[in-house]
């Protein structure tokens, strides 16, 4: 593949004493949608906040558009044009939801306009004014995707999206995808919900233990639905 | 009990409250940011008076660019001290900021008493604010009313700042979720250095508003400390504005209990401190953090 | 993270208590043989302020609460005593419980008040409520405000040994901080003890377990409250004078120092940070260098570099020695 955006190799990462990364390697390309499934605990969430520089003690290497980021701050990495969607959407109490939506700072042109995303979210047009706390779960994670995608960020890193969420909206999450997809922008996804995330991902890398054990291609699904059953623990 | 006398008292507890209020407002932005009470506060409002002081003495700068460049000054200094020690103990318990801030104000404090004695400097008023009017139930001295109108601007303009504008919803997001924001793309860092700038640059301007009315001190900054931190207990430190309207009514109920019962206006704060521990333990305003 | 504590109520070995009775022995002969070296009443002093910085630690080190108001338990207690003493004739261990019982008082009301915080609001709230027993003391009339009580007769101790002599009044004084020092420790040491340090670590898990950790924290302030109002009381007496200066602030902050410098939840520490404090602020008045300056600079020292106090860097060096003498060289 042609320079990937997301390269980690050889990546470790400690919370405390406590290791809990111990090599993971993944690699992502230009316009990919891309999965980490895995159960429970096994370091999904610690490997996006790696990536993301969140994790404090890392080791490795997680190159980013080209650039080794391991010892970069967080906001220096989020500048290379990286849109971080967190596990808990780190939807902002204290501040309204038009704070919400703009408050992460342009990072590149691109981005998509208010208007746009108004139409992809139409459940956040008239709550402007409404505090971050009011919003439902749904309407959270809408506008936690929302606020990324206005910054022009090329590279989407999504927490579990739809985690306690009905399958109505989360078959709007689904159509989000689709459209961000469309945009050409790269997207790095957790997962719990397999079936979600088959329906969107051209690739999914598995989890356990805080290491990548597999690889599966959306073509493969079929043939290795029962390797990946063992693997979730379904 | 005349009604002059009583209206001198609340006019000068008014203005005790808004330097309550603007000391407590400093403090309660970098708790929201960093959980540390700035125990060195009230030196940097004692720095403030004594720059402009200095600004006079040394340079023959009058009270209007003091009211600038003081509280400049003493931001640039807070800048500093946060950068190079406060830095150090983020991720310590946050006793230990606590304690850091009360050793910086020991060290500042007593290099001033060390250079420039326990008695007061004087500091005149500005030549434009001299006199006052009658306004039939009291004399309203001009430099008075301008500290209370001053004041009142610089506190409701700081409240708008953060309440209503992009840098103060930066500034609210960093309280709720510093890592989230930086991973947007913000830089965190400089934005709590800059807070704390702010934070005791309002204590600085405080300290010139207060320099003609109490005198220019090595020991003010000691003195109005823990009042302040007894207002910030009183209305806890859940709200910019519960700092705000806390200090300014606990400034105004001293000096009322300054006109009925003057022997028990020092502890009428702390009582009243007493009182809301019992009942809400919180603080008036206040949220559990 | 919880304030820095060294940790001595972890498993002693046999060797460690031998190592303990000799040191408690090394203490008791230089307590006995020092005023020969030094003069007696600057022991005295310092004396009674290791009691009240061991009293100190109690609290903070045992039960992880940092108060800035304990000049109130031993000022307030100073000026009880002193005025008992002096104006109604008391004897003097009747002085001395009063004064003791003061500080539990001023103690009990601090702590129903102030316990239910915790951390900074724990600290301020501590602050706030010493400020308003200074004021108090400015006020009353048989404090003299800025002149203080003075003259105070140091009277008989029970009736039988005369304390006018400053060599006595060093032994008695002595007496009775090892007796001071031995309670702190027992209770350190104790089944009581082991419940603060617990509460300290883990507050939530204690709750779930049934514990009342409101009376538990409230009884060791308590307790801290009365000895160093027996600090208070014993300093007013011994050295004639109960001054508004024993109520203050800075009194407040010295002791936080002492411990600080001497090491958290050490149980000598607190005396070594007395030694040096003291010693430090005789000597520094004299040269004309400001002292609270020093006492900042050495404040802004140690907690950035020094943590865990001199007495915690010893004990952790030797628990490092320990360690790999008996451990084989890991990676």
């Amino acid at each position: 593949m042609p320079e990937p955006i997301l390269e980690v190799a050889r990546l470790n990462g400690w919370y405390g004493e406590s290791h809990v990364l111990h090599g993971v390697d993944l690699k992502i390309g230009q316009g990919e949608v891309v999965t980490i499934v895995g159960r429970n605990g096994v370091g999904k969430t610690t490997t996006l906040r790696a990536i993301m520089g969140i994790l404090r003690r890392r080791e490795g290497s997680v190159k980013l558009f080209g650039a080794e980021t391991i010892r970069m701050v967080p906001e220096k990495i989020a500048k290379l044009g990286v849109g971080y969607v967190p596990e808990e959407r780190g939807i902002f109490a204290s501040l309204t939801v038009t704070e919400n939506l703009f408050l992460p700072p342009i990072l590149a042109p691109g981005g998509m306009s208010v208007d746009e995303l108004y139409t992809l979210f139409p459940n956040l047009k008239d709550r402007g004014r409404s505090q971050g706390s009011k919003l439902s779960g749904g309407e959270q994670q809408m506008l936690a995707i929302a606020r990324v995608l206005r910054t022009g960020a090329r590279f989407l890193i999504l927490d579990e999206p739809t985690e306690g969420l009905a399958p109505v909206i989360v078959q709007q999450i689904g159509r989000v995808l689709e459209t961000i997809k469309s945009k050409g922008l790269t997207v790095l996804l957790v997962e719990q919900n397999f079936r979600f995330a088959a329906g969107v991902a051209d690739r999914h890398y598995v989890m356990e233990s805080g290491k990548i054990i597999d690889v599966i291609n959306r073509s493969e699904i079929t043939e290795k639905m029962e390797r990946l059953e063992a693997y979730l623990g379904v | 009990m005349s009604a002059t006398a009583l209206f001198g008292q609340l006019l000068l507890g008014l203005i005790n409250g808004s330097f309550y209020a603007m000391l407590s407002l400093g403090l309660a932005i970098v708790f929201g940011l960093l959980a540390i009470v700035n125990a060195a506060q009230g030196a940097f409002y004692m720095l403030g008076a004594f720059f402009a002081w200095m600004l006079l003495q040394y340079v023959g700068i009058g009270y209007w660019p003091a009211l600038i460049l003081a509280p400049l000054g003493v931001a640039i200094f807070g800048m500093v001290m946060e950068r190079t020690l406060l830095k150090r103990v983020y991720n310590l318990d946050h006793l230990y900021g606590l304690l850091l801030t009360l050793g910086i104000f020991q060290i500042i404090q007593g290099m001033f008493v060390y250079w420039y004695g326990t008695s007061g400097q004087p500091y005149n008023y500005p030549y434009e604010l001299t006199g006052g009017h009658n306004l039939g139930f009291m004399f309203m001295p001009n430099y008075r009313a301008w500290v209370v109108v001053a004041s009142l601007v610089l506190c409701f303009g700081t409240w708008y700042a953060i309440e209503k504008t992009r840098l103060g919803a930066y500034l609210r997001a960093a309280t709720e979720n510093p890592m989230l924001v930086r991973a947007f793309g913000i830089n965190v860092p400089m934005l709590v250095t800059l807070s704390f700038g702010a934070g005791v640059a309002l204590a600085g301007i405080a300290g010139v508003l207060a320099a003609p009315i109490y005198q220019v001190n090595p020991l003010m900054g000691g003195n109005i400390i823990t009042v302040v931190f007894a207002v910030v207990v009183i209305g806890g430190f859940g709200s910019i504005l519960g700092s705000i309207i806390t200090g300014l009514a606990l400034g105004v109920l001293e000096g009322l209990s300054k006109v009925f019962y003057p022997e028990a206006s020092n502890m009428v704060i702390f009582a009243v401190m007493i009182l809301v521990l019992m009942v809400k333990p919180v603080g008036l305003f206040g949220r559990e953090r | 993270m919880a304030l820095q504590v060294s940790d001595i109520g972890a498993a002693e070995s046999p060797r460690s208590r031998s190592i303990e009775w000799i040191g408690l022995g090394v203490g008791v002969a230089v307590l006995l043989a020092v005023p020969y070296f030094v003069y007696p009443v600057f022991l005295i002093k310092l004396l009674c302020m290791a009691l009240f910085a061991c009293s100190f630690n109690l609290l903070i080190g045992g039960g992880g609460l940092l108060s800035f108001g304990h000049a109130a338990f031993f000022g307030g207690a100073a000026y009880i005593a002193a005025e008992l003493a002096k104006m109604y004739g008391f004897p003097f261990e009747l002085a001395l419980l009063a004064g003791t019982a003061t500080g539990a008082f001023l103690g009990l009301v601090f702590g129903l008040v102030a316990i239910r915080r915790a951390g900074l609001f724990f600290a301020m709230i501590t602050l706030a409520l010493a400020q308003a027993v200074y004021f108090l003391a400015l006020r009353l009339p048989f404090t003299h405000s800025e002149d203080g009580i003075q003259a105070v007769p140091r009277g008989w101790l029970f009736g039988v040994i005369d304390l006018k002599d400053n060599l006595t009044m060093y032994y008695v004084t002595a007496a009775i901080f090892f007796l001071g020092y031995l309670l702190v420790r027992r209770v350190w040491k104790s089944p009581f003890g082991q419940v603060l340090r617990a509460i300290k670590d883990n507050q939530p898990r204690m709750i779930s377990l049934g514990f009342p950790v409101d009376r538990y924290k409230l009884a060791n302030f308590v307790l801290s409250a009365a000895l160093s109002g027996l600090a208070g009381s014993l300093k007013a007496i011994a050295l004639g004078l109960a001054t508004l200066t024993d109520v203050d602030f800075t009194t407040s902050a010295a002791v936080v120092l002492m411990v600080l410098l001497g090491g958290l939840g050490t149980l000598m520490g607190p005396v070594v940070g007395a030694i040096i404090s003291v010693t430090m602020d005789d000597y520094l008045a004299g040269i004309g260098i400001p002292v609270p300056v020093v006492i900042g600079v050495i404040f802004v020292f140690i907690i950035l570099v020094f943590r865990r106090g001199i007495v915690g860097e010893v004990i952790a060096l030797w628990q490092r020695f320990e360690a790999s003498r008996s451990a084989p060289a890991r990676k």
